[in-house]
């Protein structure tokens, strides 16, 4: 008997990555990839090695030595991750690997949790590897053994690329067999392999240039790829990754008989593409992000002189931009072919309030925040990072963001061109040693005059609350190390670093004004644990409320903007809603002494 | 694996706020129906827009294709809350079911004075216009029940009738995804959501 499970999509990678027998998992927290460590990291029974890195960048490498030991090993990440891990990435595509090795890169079409939405397929054309794209959560976990035997086979790291809608969409998954033995690692002294002097990294070029065409042949025929022909059907659909299933559910929907087909695996199948082309009139082509797809069918097309219309991104049937689904096939279908489909229903009348996502009731970030606002006035320059406090940008102390680690480059970039408005940036404690720690380090080197707020929340938040290194416990839940901010800091020279309760606003407040009195470059820690991982921890505060009897309604307590504080119009008084976490910055706001903590 | 006969379909979209426990909703019909031998495919909200922001749960009970409805392809809408009721609602169908919690969550935008929150009376009579409705304050009862953070079970019992998904499963899955102190509460909301739709 076969078991079928309930599985979020990144369980059922997790659960692939465990089937193809793993032996070293490392990876840096990024939605939409961050459940597969977590996954495999709350399992009893564990027999592989697993941890968050402080980046991508360290978190590949660690799998990279993993693997040339000759086991199998996999490093996780998002699209943008692999930015900060291009580095080895580029040339690890030279040296290959002995134990396979599958680089997981979550794509985010649509930005759902992203600063952009960058296409990891092109990174895996770039580097010249291969790229498995699955369509369905189960086939995510079916793909993956195979993906370690490929790249064993090629000694080739492969891409393996989910997009949010795998990671996060949840589905029945039939389960495989976890294999129990292992190999043991062992690291042979390959030189010519693992050293890549110019010499060496030459050899290694013609290596990974020559089996491109092996690789390719093997790919189209495996179970990723396939091609129905329908006889008499004058188009064809090339679906590619999750985009082939809307564009199958579309057609079934609509009767409509074409030939389809449904790619998975990278470089594209070109014998399949080929066999298509020869039948039809008219390709559609339908994948997420960017005509990766398209761009090599239009090659082969014009290669083989075939004269069928390819139609796609770059003549903008379909977008370039967001997510795709049934409807994006529909209107694409629907402008090749004048086709009478039924549009979408009028909306109705109504007039809604939006409801972007805000820091939670009693988050420090928020308070933290109000202090620096305070302080530093509407005239200073505030950079920042990537975490819940980009959030903060209702504060109005977000005023930059571009990618991890740059809040105080930027800042010292800022302070370089010699703006001479006062410039405070902001990081949380993990970005901070993602990268920001060589940021600060420069900053201080190059002496540049800012100040650097590190949001204390003592753990990677945003993402789902994963430990880092100033935590002093690891990914499964081992104690270690609790590495301190302040020392840190310190030790790269700051010459003013000040830990400060950001619950408590005239002390941090004061701490703001030595900071930004100070010549040189000072850092602030704002330390208080993130609402929703205290209280998994147990932290209990007791709650706030306001006497209406004191409350003046001067909505200065609304302003602060914490979700818990409403206010009744009708009686011209702030409430405060059962979501109040108590940290008490409300009351210290409220100048008519109206908040108070609940009696009991 | 795929299509298995005589599969009921059904697609079933849950909206809501972050933090009310739409994903715990969608956990508890996916593993009914798994259990129950039909294939189901979901998607979920997660990270930013989790944080108190506007949520969306796609559920397809009986498809093996993709986990995303198509427009005006739902046949169900459960609302968790009723502003998010109308903020998806061209994923339902024309005559589709909808149940709404009546209870409405003040969005920040609101409460700092930079938008205003719909009558809620008015919200209902549009909905009734082109949709099945069935509306009704799932906070009290869940309050009812012996905890308000039953909400999202009260309104898994609310839509548990409709669903091709016997009441068993259902009920065994709350007691299996809930925290094992707060079963007894969980239960009783269950079945008080889905006798005040049978009653109604
Ligand atoms: S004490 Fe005030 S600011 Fe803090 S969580 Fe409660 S209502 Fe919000
Ligand atoms: S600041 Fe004080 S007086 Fe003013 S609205 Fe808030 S509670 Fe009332």
């Amino acid at each position: 008997m076969t078991t079928r499970e309930y599985m979020l999509g990144n369980a059922a990678i997790a659960r692939g990555l465990l089937e193809g027998g793993v032996q070293v998992i490392a990876g840096y927290p990024g939605t939409p990839s961050s459940e597969i460590i977590d996954t495999l990291a709350s399992r009893r029974d564990r027999d592989y090695h697993i941890e968050w890195s402080v980046n991508e960048k360290v978190a590949m490498e660690v799998a990279v030595g993993a693997a040339w030991s000759g086991v199998r090993s996999a490093v996780t990440m998002k699209h943008v991750g692999l930015n900060v891990a291009a580095d080895p990435f580029m040339t690890l595509t030279y040296t290959g690997t002995k134990g396979g090795l599958i680089v997981i890169v979550a794509d985010d079409p649509s930005c759902h949790s992203s600063q952009n939405e960058q296409d990891t397929r092109r990174y895996a054309q770039f580097a010249l590897l291969p790229c498995f794209d699955p369509s369905t959560p189960q086939e995510a976990k079916d793909m993956l053994p195979y993906a370690f035997e490929f790249s064993e086979k090629f000694e080739v790291p492969v891409i393996f690329r989910p997009t949010t809608r795998i990671s996060h969409g949840k589905s029945d998954i039939e389960l495989g067999e976890i294999p129990v033995k292992k190999p043991a690692p062992h690291f042979e002294k390959l030189l010519d392999r693992w050293v890549m002097l110019p010499k060496n990294a030459r050899a290694r070029h013609t290596q990974i240039l020559s089996i491109q065409q092996p690789m390719e042949d093997a790919l189209a025929e495996s179970p990723w790829n396939s091609l129905e022909l329908k006889s008499g059907a004058k188009l064809g659909v090339i679906g590619a990754g999750i985009a082939s299933v809307y564009a199958k559910e579309a057609l079934q929907e609509l009767g409509l008989e074409a030939s389809f087909l449904k790619i998975g695996t990278y470089p594209v199948p070109k014998k399949l593409i080929l066999k298509l082309l020869e039948t039809v009139e008219t390709v559609l082509i339908f994948e997420e992000l960017e005509p990766v797809v398209e761009e090599q069918v239009k090659m082969i097309a014009q290669e083989s002189g075939i004269l069928a219309s390819i139609l796609g991104k770059t003549s903008a049937y379909v977008s370039r931009e967001g997510e795709l689904d049934i409807s994006a096939f529909l209107d694409a279908l629907k402008k090749a072919f004048d086709l009478d489909i039924e549009s979408d229903s009028e909306k109705l009348s109504l007039e809604l309030a939006p409801r972007p996502p805000a820091l939670c009731a009693g988050c420090s970030h928020r308070a933290t925040f109000y202090s620096m606002k305070k302080v530093f006035g509407n005239d200073a320059i505030y950079p920042s990072d990537i975490g819940c406090y980009t959030l903060g940008i209702q504060s109005g102390t977000v005023e930059t963001t571009l990618c991890m680690g740059s809040s105080i480059s930027i800042a010292s970039g800022l302070y370089h061109a010699g703006e001479k408005r006062p410039i405070c940036c902001s990081i949380g404690d993990s970005t901070f040693f993602h990268t920001g720690m060589n940021s600060l380090l420069n900053a201080v080197f190059n002496k540049a005059n800012i100040t650097v707020t590190i949001l204390d929340n003592r753990i990677t938040a945003m993402t789902g609350h994963q430990p880092n290194p100033g935590v002093g416990y690891t990914v499964t839940g081992e104690p270690t190390v609790e590495v301190s901010l302040a020392e840190l800091c310190k030790a790269m020279g700051v010459g003013s670093v000040t830990v400060v309760d950001p619950y408590k606003l005239e002390e941090t407040q004061k701490a703001f004004k030595t900071a930004k009195d100070f010549e040189g470059t000072s850092v602030i820690i704002a330390k208080q644990p993130c609402v929703i991982s205290g209280k998994r921890a147990g932290i209990r505060r007791v709650p706030y409320t306001v006497d209406p009897e004191k409350c003046e309604g001067c909505k200065q307590c609304i302003k602060f903007g914490c979700p818990a504080i409403e206010f009744d119009e009708e009686n011209k008084c702030a409430i405060i809603t059962s979501l109040c976490s108590g940290c008490g910055v409300c009351a210290q706001i409220c100048k008519f002494e109206a908040i108070t903590e609940v009696k009991r | 694996m795929s299509g298995r006969a005589g599969e009921k379909k059904l697609d079933l979209l849950i909206t809501g706020v972050g933090g009310q426990g739409a994903i715990l909703a969608s956990d508890i019909i996916g593993k009914a129906a798994v259990v129950s031998g039909l294939s189901i495919r979901a998607a979920e909200t997660h990270g930013m827009a989790q944080r108190g922001g506007s949520v969306v749960n796609h559920i397809r009970l009986g498809t093996d294709l993709g986990s995303m409805i198509p427009k005006k392809g739902a046949d169900i809408m459960l609302a968790l809350e009723p502003m998010e009721a109308v903020r998806y609602l061209d994923f339902l169908k024309d005559g589709g079911v909808i149940i709404v919690n009546t209870h409405p969550i003040i969005p920040v935008s609101v409460s700092s004075g930079l938008a205003k929150y719909p009558d809620v009376e008015e919200i209902l009579d549009a909905l009734s216009e082109k949709y099945l409705l069935k509306a009704f304050n799932a906070d009290e009862l869940a309050y009812e029940a012996g905890s308000r953070f039953a909400m999202n079970v009260v309104m898994v019992g609310a839509v548990s009738g409709y669903l091709p998904v016997p009441k068993e499963a259902l009920l065994e899955s709350v007691k299996a995804l809930v925290p094992q102190k707060t079963i007894e509460i969980n239960v009783r909301a269950f079945e008080i959501g889905r006798r005040n739709i049978e009653e109604s």
